[in-house]
């Protein structure tokens, strides 16, 4: 612990914790680390994450493979995160550093709440998590980027809003959906056809599921809803009362539809 | 050159306790009470912006009665102390017991190194599953630490105050038995029976946060239409 009785302490007041971690303990972050040439061994990479907006609110739903070149790493790894009470994100990229990413920004939303009393703004929200993508760049350039997609309820406009980031920490407000990672052509393809204006929750939630079902059809990287070790996207729904993760039930109910209304069709897709 | 005058560390430990209890005795009171939903507490503090009850952590509050600038900094390094160990470790791995022994150095660093001693007396509670594994830590401006057992009183009338929390507190409180019985006993100065529910700041730490609200994050913050509704419940 810091010694309050030393020092100036205004000067050292900080109300963020990546700051205060850059400070007196950066050997904790994610990046800021130089690393040695040569190339790195191959890591597990995040795939297809979609997020859309729906009338009162926004949704994130990530599938849940990770793959390591031609290998599936995980088949249970969840890419979707409430970053707190009014905001979600999803990673797409080398999953190592994205979840640490993650964690860092949750607790970074988290000790300003505590520290100030009072909630960050949506899109403060959202510039610091362009400020992390920012930090992670060295990394980026020795080939393990992150790249997050980032949801949330906005107070102010009582809308959900949308963003969308670059490896250089570029932060990009969307409208209506967007989509990242590797099968997120497909799945932006799919959302273009399935999305419509005012959805209802459930409505957005089957939009959802459907695109990451397209997306997985095309994309070896991204999985496909898995009846046999009942694995289903994780899904999580913004509104005005908070983020919530839509139950294991109700998606296998809604991949379980879609998996028998395309069997019933019998096309090509 | 003026020569210092010898003084005895007897009477400069004194002189210096003496100052600081001075300064905490002009201060409103605080309670904080563990019972059967969780720990409530209670601040006499017409302030509705400036706190002197804090959230640190999952299961961790902090109250403070003293100075507010020297309360305030301890809270903002107890956030930042919890905050780092839970994100280095697990959020599992940051206890009430860990924060308080923080405390206990750094107050008795202060108060034996510094100018002045800090003029703040803290209480750090952790509610647990049962109410057997609740903790309530009281540390005082020289960094002794005790570990309290129900309920703890401090401020300035806090001998008063105690007595009427321990006639009356039993572990099998709910949180509207609980304000009500800190309202009573932070009015035994006044002429009222109890104080408004509008002069005092007060929160929970919810012992059923993850099964009633689904956080993780027990801390609950209590405002006046709160309280209110609290307190018109059955007791």
């Amino acid at each position: 612990m810091q010694d309050p009785s030393t020092g100036p302490l205004a000067t050292q007041a900080t109300s963020s914790f990546t700051e205060h971690l850059q400070r007196s303990r950066p050997e904790l972050l994610p990046f800021n680390q130089t690393l040695p040439a040569g190339t790195v061994p191959s890591s597990p990479h995040a795939t297809t994450i979609v997020a859309l907006t729906y009338a009162g609110g926004v949704l994130m739903a990530g599938d849940r493979r990770a793959t390591m070149g031609n290998v599936i790493a995980s088949r249970h790894i969840e890419k979707v995160f409430p970053a707190d009470q009014y905001s979600v994100l999803g990673i797409a990229g080398t999953a190592g550093l994205a979840i640490d990413i993650t964690r860092l920004f949750q607790v970074e939303l988290e000790h300003y709440e505590k520290i100030e009393g009072t909630l960050l703004s949506l899109v403060g929200k959202a510039n610091r998590l362009g400020a992390m993508i920012r930090g992670n760049l060295p990394m980026a350039m020795q080939g393990m980027a992150v790249i997050p997609l980032f949801a949330g309820f906005d107070h102010v406009s009582a809308t959900g809003r949308l963003f969308s980031y670059d490896v250089t920490g570029g932060r990009y407000e969307e409208q209506e959906h967007h989509s990242v990672g590797s099968g997120s052509v497909f799945a932006r393809g799919a959302l273009k056809k399935l999305w419509k204006p005012n959805l209802t929750e459930e409505q957005a939630v089957a939009v959802a599921v459907e695109a990451l079902y397209d997306a997985a059809d095309d994309d070896s990287a991204t999985g496909g809803p898995d009846p046999v070790r009942q694995l289903w996207p994780v899904v999580y729904t913004v509104n005005r009362a908070g983020n919530r993760r839509v139950p294991e039930r109700d998606l296998a109910a809604i991949a379980g539809a879609i998996v028998e209304s395309r069997a019933i069709a019998g096309r090509e897709a | 050159m003026t020569q210092q005058f010898y003084v005895s560390p007897e009477q400069l430990m004194k002189d210096r306790a003496d100052f600081a209890r001075k300064g905490i005795a002009r201060g409103r009171s605080v309670v904080v009470i563990s019972c059967a939903d969780g720990i409530a507490l209670i601040a006499e503090n017409p302030s509705p912006s400036l706190h002197k009850i804090g959230e640190i952590y999952d299961k961790i509050a902090f109250a403070a009665v003293g100075k507010y600038n020297e309360f305030e900094s301890l809270r903002q390094a107890g956030v930042r102390y919890a905050d780092v160990r839970g994100y280095s470790y697990d959020r599992e791995d940051v206890t009430a017991r860990g924060l308080a022994s923080v405390y206990a150095q750094s107050l008795g660093a202060v108060f034996t190194a510094e100018q002045k001693p800090f003029e703040v007396e803290l209480a750090v509670a952790e509610v647990g599953l049962a109410q057997e594994q609740d903790h309530l830590y009281r540390l005082t401006f020289d960094g002794s630490i005790a570990d309290e057992n129900g309920f703890v009183v401090m401020g300035g009338l806090a001998d008063q105050i105690s007595d009427v929390v321990s006639g009356a507190w039993e572990p099998e409180l709910g949180f509207a038995g609980a304000m009500r019985l800190a309202l009573r006993a932070l009015a035994t100065d006044k002429e009222a029976d109890a104080l408004p529910a509008t002069a005092v700041e007060a929160a929970v730490l919810d012992r059923a946060s993850e099964s009633h609200r689904g956080s993780r994050r027990a801390f609950r913050r209590l405002g006046p239409e709160d309280m209110t509704q609290l307190l018109t419940e059955e007791a």
